[in-house]
């Protein structure tokens, strides 16, 4: 499996060598990383050319690393039927940059897209519709960025003197508790100091 | 002769509208009674599930994936266990494996049969609910008896399952599944050759299976389209290659071609629960690691290196190694997928859900337009959505 997954790595490296930076194998599964610019490229070569036929968009998601210059990832899944086999395509990108959309490639990509923008705020370019799709009408703030704080920003209630719902900041009964487990004890080695001498 | 202008108008449906499976809020542009575009506005059940994830140890995470398509839970916990097996190199006991497998399918019976029966509902016959709802509440008895929850069972856990199946539940399943098939035929009996349901759903919301695979489109709802892909046969998981079960398609790819796939998918499902019952072996249903799974309760009394595994796992859990996958079950539904981004902590990095709902409920626009008002009620029924996975 892992073979057949190396050898396309390599075959899709060969094919667009300016466009794809990297690929590699690593839990059975192939990621191929591209340049931001080229996606379109990438994914319409990957979807029609006979040795990959990716026809089927999985995915689209964000992942948000701040300590990068580039903050966020913009990860693609693609499934092959005929050839059984998944194909990870990930990009890099940042609040300003707008990724070309994928829409006019697979049209799922639609809905995706919308959701990495209102999730992270990634910008892509050529979308036909791209609004918030998951969080409230009229939210602000990117909730997924790890910058955003698990309990939000405002909560809302049932006011009864206005006869409507009203948002209000977040008033925490109980501060938000965040346990470190990452301390610097390790716990003991699995040999204990000592042992080596009962062997010797 | 003066002109007359024809203005489209809009309409809403939901989010509180029994037909809509949820809260589901659909602007309709509407030229008369057919329908030109339908703009679904979904989000309303947005729990922040995946930002929820970031913030728990893995063992946490488990009983949010209950929560993302109730209508068949033990799918979803079973995704996120191979995920994070996967990232630990560890792989479940075979008894684990079969007990996986044996609920999986249980609880594709229970999706299939609430998907069917409420379609059903929505186009003009109640009985199908009535029956199917008894056949479910006997199902969850089944969850009941193995984890202690009728929906909600945080049953599958990374390395097996949580506990072993109690004294006779074996046997009462075997009885189920050699019941079951007669479920099945009194249903059909009363909805496959029923003039009205057929000509409620024939050639409504009809897909090629080149549109369906671009919109994204797994599951029964691909294989109505006559693509006879299954990631149970594809890429197995699990002992799903040592079972021996069909895969059924259909032919046009409308509403009635789902529905009978789902009806031949619930007649698969019970040999393949009669299999794992068969073959199911003895042993542990866990994997021997106390590092990832708790010890037994009688053993902590007598052992504190057990005490401490206990109280480490329940506070700290485990560390996963560095790392991203992503693995993707056959769920009821479709391809429900986990990416799981892991950056060496006890906490998931990066958790993304792939629901398959939400790829059906995008495509609805592409299928609904040109249709009449009534046909979205049909539509919305037999792509089989269920609002926990589409807003997470």
């Amino acid at each position: 499996m892992n073979e057949a997954l190396e050898e396309l790595g390599e075959y899709v490296l060969g094919a667009l060598p300016e466009m794809v930076s990297g690929a590699e194998v690593a839990q059975g599964e192939l990621t191929i990383a591209v340049n931001w610019d080229a996606i379109v490229t990438v994914l319409t070569f990957l979807r029609d050319d006979t040795n990959c036929q990716f026809r089927q968009l999985i995915d689209i998601c964000g992942v948000d690393y701040p300590g990068r210059e580039r903050r966020f990832e913009v990860v693609y899944h693609l499934l092959s039927l005929r050839q059984n086999q998944r194909i990870r395509v990930k990009l890099s990108t940042d609040e300003t940059t707008p990724v070309p959309s994928a829409t006019g490639v697979f049209s799922a990509a639609g809905w995706w897209e919308r959701e990495a923008w209102d999730l992270y705020g990634i910008l892509f370019s050529g979308h036909p519709d791209l609004r918030r799709i998951l969080t409230d009408y009229g939210f602000e703030g990117h909730p997924l960025r790890k910058d955003f704080p698990l309990t939000g920003y405002v909560e809302v209630r049932y006011d009864d003197e206005q006869k409507r719902v009203v948002y209000e900041p977040v008033k925490l009964t109980q501060e938000f508790r965040s346990f470190d487990f990452l301390s610097p004890w390790e716990g003991m080695p699995r040999v204990l100091p000592g042992d080596e001498k009962a062997e010797g | 002769m003066a002109e007359t202008r024809l203005q489209n108008f809009t309409m809403n449906f939901g989010p509180q509208h029994p037909a809509a499976h949820g809260v589901l809020r659909l602007v309709l542009e509407m030229d008369g009674e057919v329908i030109r575009r339908a703009d679904p506005h979904i989000g309303l059940l947005h729990r922040g599930t995946e930002k929820l994830i970031e913030y728990k140890t893995y063992l946490q995470a488990i009983p949010y994936f209950d929560r993302l398509d109730y209508v068949a839970p033990m799918n979803q916990e079973h995704a996120f266990a191979l995920a994070v097996e996967r990232l630990l190199g560890i792989e479940a006991p075979l008894r684990g494996q079969y007990i996986r497998v044996l609920f999986s399918e249980i609880s594709r019976l229970l999706n299939h049969i609430l998907s069917i029966t409420t379609m059903a509902l929505d186009i003009g016959a109640m009985t199908p609910l009535l029956w199917g709802f008894e056949e479910r509440e006997k199902m969850m008895e089944f969850y009941e008896r193995v984890s202690g929850a009728r929906m909600h069972a945080a049953y599958f856990r990374p390395g097996g399952v949580h506990q072993d199946l109690p004294d006779g539940l074996a046997d009462d399943i075997m009885a189920f599944a050699d019941a079951f098939p007669a479920y099945i035929d009194d249903t059909e009996g009363l909805l496959t050759e029923n003039r009205i349901f057929k000509q409620r759903t024939v050639d409504i919301g009809a897909m090629t299976a080149e549109e369906a695979f671009d919109w994204g489109f797994t599951g029964p709802n691909l294989r109505a389209c006559d693509v006879a892909w299954d990631l149970r046969k594809a890429q197995p998981y699990d002992v799903y290659d040592r079972l021996d079960f069909d895969i059924p398609v259909g032919k046009n790819g409308d509403c009635y071609a789902r529905y009978l796939v789902r009806i031949e998918e619930m007649r698969q499902c019970v040999p393949i629960m009669k299999q794992c019952l068969n073959d199911m072996p003895g042993g542990p249903v866990m994997v021997d690691d106390h590092k990832i799974a708790p010890p037994r309760r009688a053993e902590m009394k007598r052992s504190m290196e057990a005490l401490i595994h206990h109280f480490k796992l329940y506070t700290e859990g485990y560390h996963v190694p560095a790392g991203e996958c992503y693995t993707a079950v056959e769920a009821p539904k479709g391809e429900f997928g986990v990416y799981l981004v892991s950056d060496g902590t006890n906490r998931p990095y990066r958790c993304k859900i792939r629901a398959p709902s939400f790829a059906f409920l995008q495509g609805l626009d592409h299928l609904s337009k040109g249709h009449m008002l009534a046909d979205i009620v049909a539509i919305i029924g037999s792509l089989d959505i269920v609002f926990g996975e589409v807003d997470r």
